[in-house]
């Protein structure tokens, strides 16, 4: 039994359908915040972002004092239309399309004509980035007119110090997994099973138990709020899952291309340099992209390690921050919010097929 | 001249003599890690005291830092080389697997010993209590609520990342637009859940009755369906809560997506082509062939997200600060550890957590067990 074709296209024209709309779902949200973050502070508090498309909207096309002659107790007719002044309060439609409306009270009052326009907002602007990014003050005018000061929020600093951390909290794991992975693949040692059920044991430990620990030895060391404190701690909570990824892939490589190269005399330490890390490449860049995701998005440890020093805060910290301090100052916080993404966003889009790749590999970690 | 050059050749022979001969190789092999000790130490303090412009921290940092560590693989190696070759073998292994062993047991082994013991202490660990703050954990209604709301984020945002994971896998590997859909659903992925915070409190914004609604959903809400302007993340406990697992399914469905697709693209054709001429209909081969075939991946995926789910903490502390009854074990974990300070009650929570992923442990060792790869 065949589907006629008919029936094809049906299905074909569901799927497409629903899946259009799931993607609409899932990407309107980030568009949301992109768009808003071009818009000036007094478009971003009196309509929604959606107003730079056009659409139809109501628009004053005439404004007057209310003419002398009416009585607002009774009924009134202004230009053109008739009714009451609680439903001239609330408008009154006209027969061109028009509606009047009453704004004011009894006595003083004008009256709007307000025809319905196709309407857009394309106003953008990129102040709100400059002002996010730089740390001095600015001078902003608010919805009603006036003008305040504001200093601005250096995410320049603070996107700084994500990179100050990320960079070598994504190398420094990398690099001592492969060590260790290559130790476990292809080296004997006693211990050496143990030692790795420890790491598989790992694998799933919620870093939650390590933090109160963790941060009395930094207390005694003298290292809270240093860089080496939180690479130390990216590493370790990023160790078991590097190890086992990476002990995975180079246990598969072929064991031959090793004893040749023994047999031609080289140490352990340069078959590794020379021969095993070039060819793990696809599986570093995997792994690279998704610690990197990681520690950049990272906001527990950060707050816990760094949380006592500003100078070193990352920016996930810093937009924590100004949710909390400038939560209705929405311009500021998308603006601020996208310049946190752009980064993670780049790595996502140009290594997107290493990142899947990671992630078939077998992401569950602690 | 011949000769001069002969003396000179016989200078730089006697001089290699002397770096070779033990009491040089002892003398070079005390002084090269005592030099890398020096510069890594200088490195450290002039990190932690300096004043220099951000940007030249910043770079002194990650050279000093992914440097040091490779330097000190290469110092330590260069050691270990000089030995006889006996010793060599036996320690070059422990130079590979050491540092990483190291750090794991200092990160994570020996602190969940650690955190036990607090776990059995007063607030500052100043004396034993035996099991009260575990009694705490389980009776004290702060945390009853973090248990009913981690439940609520499992039952709804594990299942549901799954459901629309599984749905958009599907759909996309019959759609014209495949790459591009998957791209836009996986998105969320890459955005930190600080960053989906805003994005997710812009679009729950609640402006009073009459102005513009700014908000995506009360704009919707208001506009199209006529209702009152609703603050979403602070009525209606404990249903509140669902507007926060709806970031989590926003993000995590991209990631179940990922891998259902892949185990999708590995269902023979044959037997999918075998199914539709014995006349089943879509529906069919979707219920009865690809999720008995994919049910592995369906739970490994699922207890991936479950035990992501256990641990949310960014998406509650940053959109709600744990308010209006929207507390999660691991925002309780922090408040208790760093804003309350009573590190006992923090760690009995802690442990909690660990036992919960107690079953997925023992399932990978087991898994790891049975490959026999080792």
């Amino acid at each position: 039994m065949r589907t006629s074709k008919g029936q094809q296209r049906i299905r074909e024209i569901v799927i497409n359908g629903v899946l259009l709309l799931l993607v609409l779902l899932w990407t309107i949200p980030t568009l949301g915040l992109f768009v808003s973050s071009f818009r000036t502070r007094f478009n971003i508090q009196t309509s929604g972002w959606w107003a730079i498309f056009p659409h139809k909207e109501w628009v004053i096309v005439e404004e007057f004092d209310k003419p002398e002659d009416v009585d607002p107790d009774g009924e009134m007719t202004i230009a053109g239309a008739t009714g009451t002044f609680e439903e001239f309060r609330e408008g009154i439609a006209t027969e061109d399309g028009r509606q009047v409306i009453w704004s004011g009270n009894k006595r003083l009052a004008t009256i709007r004509i307000e025809e319905r326009k196709w309407q857009f907002l394309p106003e953008l602007t990129l102040d709100n980035y400059g002002q996010v990014l730089a740390g001095k003050t600015y001078t902003v005018e608010t919805a009603d007119g006036g003008t305040v000061e504001v200093e601005g929020d250096n995410l320049i600093g603070a996107f700084l110090n994500s990179v100050t951390v990320a960079v070598p909290g994504t190398i420094i794991p990398i690099l001592i997994a492969a060590f260790a992975a290559y130790g476990f693949a292809w080296m004997n040692f006693p211990g050496r099973k143990v030692l790795f059920i420890m790491v598989v044991a790992l694998l799933v430990v919620p870093l939650q138990i390590a933090l109160v620990p963790i941060l009395k030895d930094y207390v005694k060391l003298d290292l809270n709020g240093t860089f080496l404190a939180i690479w130390l701690a990216h590493t370790g909570f990023g160790l078991p899952l590097a190890t086992y990824l990476l002990f995975n892939y180079i246990k598969g490589l072929p064991r031959d291309l090793l004893e040749s190269a023994f047999i031609d005399g080289a140490s352990h330490f340069t078959i590794f340099l020379r021969l095993i890390i070039p060819l793990s490449v696809p599986a570093l860049a995997s792994f690279a992209i998704f610690q990197f995701l990681w520690v950049w998005n990272d906001y527990l440890i950060a707050l816990v390690f760094i949380g006592a020093k500003p100078d070193v805060q990352v920016i996930t910290m810093r937009i924590a921050e100004m949710v909390g301090s400038r939560g209705a100052d929405w311009h500021l916080l998308t603006a601020g919010a996208f310049v946190s993404m752009i980064l993670p966003l780049i790595v996502f889009f140009s290594l997107q097929r290493f990142f899947v790749r990671g992630l078939l590999a077998g992401s569950v970690k602690g | 001249m011949a000769q001069a050059q002969q003396e000179s050749q016989s200078f730089v022979e006697q001089l290699l003599d002397w770096f070779t001969s033990t009491l040089g190789r002892i003398l070079i092999a005390l002084v090269v890690p005592v030099v890398t000790f020096v510069i890594m130490w200088r490195g450290f303090i002039f990190l932690r005291e300096g004043n220099a412009p951000q940007l030249v921290i910043a770079l002194t940092a990650i050279i000093w830092g992914v440097g040091g560590v490779a330097l000190i693989y290469f110092v330590t190696n260069w050691l270990i080389e000089q030995l006889p070759p006996r010793w060599m073998s036996r320690l070059q292994p422990f130079l590979f697997i050491g540092p990483a062993v190291l750090i794991l047991a200092w990160y994570l082994a020996i602190p969940t010993f650690r955190t036990f013991l607090i776990s059995l202490q007063g607030r500052v660990s100043e004396e034993w209590v035996g099991l009260s703050n575990y009694v705490a954990v389980f009776t004290e209604r702060n945390m009853t609520i973090a248990f009913r709301n981690n439940l609520l984020w499992i039952a709804f945002g594990a299942t549901l990342s799954v459901v629309f994971g599984l749905l958009v896998a599907v759909l996309a590997d019959r759609s014209r637009f495949e790459k591009f859909a998957k791209s836009m659903i996986f998105l969320p992925m890459a955005i930190s859940m600080v960053g989906a915070g805003v994005i997710w409190n812009f679009i729950y914004e609640v402006k009073e009755a009459g102005s513009a609604q700014i908000g995506l959903l009360n704009a919707i809400w208001v506009g199209l369906f006529g209702g009152d302007p609703q603050a979403w993340t602070a009525m209606l406990q404990p249903w509140n809560n669902l507007f926060l697992i709806i970031i989590l399914i926003w993000m995590q469905t991209g990631y179940a997506m990922v891998i259902f697709s892949a185990a999708i693209k590995g269902i023979p054709n044959e037997l999918l082509e075998a199914a539709r001429v014995d006349g089943a209909t879509e529906v069919q081969i979707f219920f009865r062939i690809m999720i008995p075939y994919i049910m592995g991946t369906i739970i490994t995926v699922a207890t991936t997200i479950v035990i992501f789910t256990l641990k949310i903490f960014d998406i509650v502390m940053v959109m709600t600060g744990g308010q209006f009854g929207t507390h999660v074990i691991a925002t309780q974990f922090y408040r208790q550890a760093f804003t309350n300070q009573n590190k006992g009650y923090a760690a009995a929570i802690a442990i909690v957590l660990v036992i919960l992923v107690i079953p997925v442990m023992v399932y990978n060792l087991r898994q790891f067990a049975e490959e026999e790869a080792f």
